[in-house]
């Protein structure tokens, strides 16, 4: 640009320091507000389940207290939906990412004709929004009218979010296979192992971490679904599905009790598989 | 065994994937197809559904009834991704940038909200919005807002729920396509007399700004020029602040795949949302999301419920295509430029 040939040589090298350190300066602030907006949310979840609501609505805070802490069960009907949610992310956790892992492993280690097809198919769920998928599943279940899938029950749930989950595992465990050292299978190899050893010996050691990362979001995943279960979950009733139905008539502290101890599982197991990882990979380093 | 599969290493790949790939077709390819059938359906749930071609006249009778709704969602939808992208970016930038080793903790933090409920986090923002809570009561004892402004039950607060509940979705793909950049194109970039892009970033910032307010005051109901004037000074200032040469020309379209990524992300959960709408709005913010989940789950009126979902699908699967075509679908979904 003309301009720029015109104008004076670059400012002296302090003033360019200056102003950088007034960006940095600029963006940490931002970022320290960022990180407030984004907990500010969970620190309420969490401050409300020390409550002690007046009537039946956890909205407005009353004063501190321990009580439901002491009890966080003590709630008709919670006890059964905390249990079949944990149920449901368990099974569809260990079935989506078995399934996804193969695809995963397929898809990086093999040339085969349907790549682009099967990309698609992994990609378009994860793009269909959740009430679609919810909707599709639901007029599927009562067009078929029959058992296992109607009436609809914890199966048609737990379909739905095997369903939803597999695209999330295959992204995952992909991430982790391409940077993979093939080297090492071909060391092996040369050492005189069969595929079959390699394989357990080599190769599902190294990317165990893609899929234990998976496994932890497909459970976050299936833990927390909300609009999919809806649609898919007949007369029982998972976790979320508890909130939503009292949110009209004032949610008991209890349920911000099993959020906060929720959260604090979640945060310790990221944080514990994090660490674990850090450090196998200095070691292998 | 062994000895077949070595002549037959074809099969291999398509062992792998059959059990996963069937798991999809069956409870994801074929109730779409389903849904498409029962947009064709007429009858009651309790009388059974039939199917016939010539109730193809349920798709006008949707889009008449619900034109609004699908309306406000694609406004709600754009300004919740315009305004994530505008939180995201800067977050993102500084975390790839100047994260250095807390970049692990930060990527942390952003995405620590979704290991609470999404429920009780949009029923949080109600608790932080209301009337007389904690972020408005201070303003309105001072005397800053009427006694009567309230943010619970208007657009804005629908927005927002939005806004922040998919955050994180925006922020990572920004911060995966910032933290490839090489920065030696950036130092080149600044050995080349790039520098603080003035008067270009004033300008652009407040042409940017103004319409951008402009379109938010409209689609938050408050007065258009007070919004395009306030977001157009804001726009101007960091525009002329913090807009270098370097980073129009080179950090920024590096990083456009993220950006996209990201607003799709955001856009298309979004565009089906129907629980920020319900929790944070009133009945004149619902939302296309909440007219099917109605439709399907209190009216039991399926054919009309599938030929809206139908609709909401087919409009985004056209705009993904669009944008699968101009970057490739492997690019995309491992968020590779």
């Amino acid at each position: 640009m003309a301009r720029t040939a015109a104008a004076p040589p670059v400012a002296s090298g302090r003033a360019r320091r200056a102003a950088r350190r007034v960006d940095s300066a600029s963006l940490f602030v931002y970022t320290g507000l960022a990180v407030v907006y984004l907990l500010l949310p969970v620190f309420v979840i969490v401050l409300f389940s020390f409550n002690d609501p007046a009537g039946k609505s956890n909205f407005v805070w009353q004063g501190f207290t321990l009580e439901y802490w002491a009890d966080p069960l003590g709630v008709p009907g919670l006890p059964q939906a905390v249990s079949l949610s944990l149920l449901i992310a368990f099974v569809s956790t260990i079935v989506a990412t078995a399934l996804g892992t193969l695809i995963g492993i397929a898809l990086v280690r093999y040339e085969f004709s349907l790549r682009g097809a099967t990309n698609a198919l992994i990609f378009i769920p994860m793009a269909t929004p959740e009430i679609v998928l919810g909707a599709s599943l639901l007029t599927m279940f009562v067009s078929i009218g029959g058992p296992p899938f109607f009436p609809l029950s914890a199966v048609t749930i737990l379909i739905a979010h095997i369903m939803f989950n597999i695209s999330f595992v295959v992204v995952t465990v992909r991430a982790r296979l391409e940077g993979f050292p093939r080297h090492l299978e071909e060391a092996a190899m040369d050492l005189g192992a069969n595929e079959w050893t390699t394989f357990w010996k080599v190769t599902f050691p190294l990317i165990l971490p893609g899929i234990v990362a998976a496994g932890l979001l497909a459970f976050s995943l299936s833990i927390d679904d909300f609009v999919i279960t809806n649609f898919t979950a007949g007369k029982v009733q998972t976790f979320p599905m508890f909130i939503y139905a009292k949110y009209r008539i004032g949610i008991p502290v209890e349920v911000n009790v099993i959020g906060t101890l929720i959260f604090a599982i979640a945060v310790g197991t990221v944080g514990v598989t994090t660490l674990a990882r850090i450090r196998a990979d200095a070691r292998a380093r | 065994m062994g000895g077949w599969l070595k002549r037959h290493r074809w099969v291999v790949p398509y062992a792998l994937l059959a059990p996963g790939v069937l798991w999809l077709v069956l409870f994801y390819v074929y109730p779409g197809i389903q849904m498409f059938i029962s947009s064709f359906w007429s009858g009651t749930l309790e009388t059974g559904f039939t199917f016939s071609l010539s109730n193809w006249t349920n798709y006008p009778e949707a889009l008449s009834a619900s034109s609004e709704q699908f309306v406000r969602s694609i406004l709600y939808a754009g300004a919740a991704t315009i305004l994530t992208f505008l939180i995201a970016y800067p977050l993102a930038y500084t975390i790839a940038f100047k994260g250095g080793r807390y970049k692990a903790l930060l990527l942390f933090l952003v995405v620590a909200p979704f290991f609470t409920s999404f429920l009780l986090r949009t029923i949080s923002w109600k608790i932080l919005l209301a009337d007389s809570g904690i972020l408005l009561a201070p303003l309105k004892a001072i005397g800053i807002l009427p006694p009567e402004f309230r943010l619970l039950a208007e657009p804005i607060a629908v927005v927002s729920g939005i806004t922040y509940n998919f955050l994180p979705f925006m922020t990572l793909p920004i911060y995966v396509s910032l933290e490839k950049i090489d920065h030696r194109l950036v130092e080149a970039a600044k050995d080349l007399y790039a520098g603080p892009w003035r008067p270009g970033g004033a300008i652009a910032g407040i042409v940017l700004g103004g319409v951008l307010g402009g379109v938010l005051g409209y689609i938050f109901e408050y007065p258009v020029p007070i919004w395009a004037g306030v977001w157009g000074i804001a726009g101007g200032l960091i525009g002329w602040l913090f807009i270098s040469e370097s980073f129009t020309r080179i950090t920024f379209p590096l990083s456009l795949p993220g950006v996209f990524a990201g607003s799709l992300l955001t856009f298309i959960p979004a565009m089906g949302d129907y629980v920020n709408a319900e929790f944070l709005g009133n009945p004149s913010t619902r939302m296309i999301g909440n007219v099917i989940q109605n439709k399907f789950l209190v009216q039991n009126d399926y054919p009309e419920a599938s030929a809206l979902s139908f609709i909401l699908m087919a409009g985004i699967i056209v705009f993904v295509a669009i944008y699968a075509r101009a970057l490739g679908t492997e690019a995309l979904t491992t968020g590779r430029g």
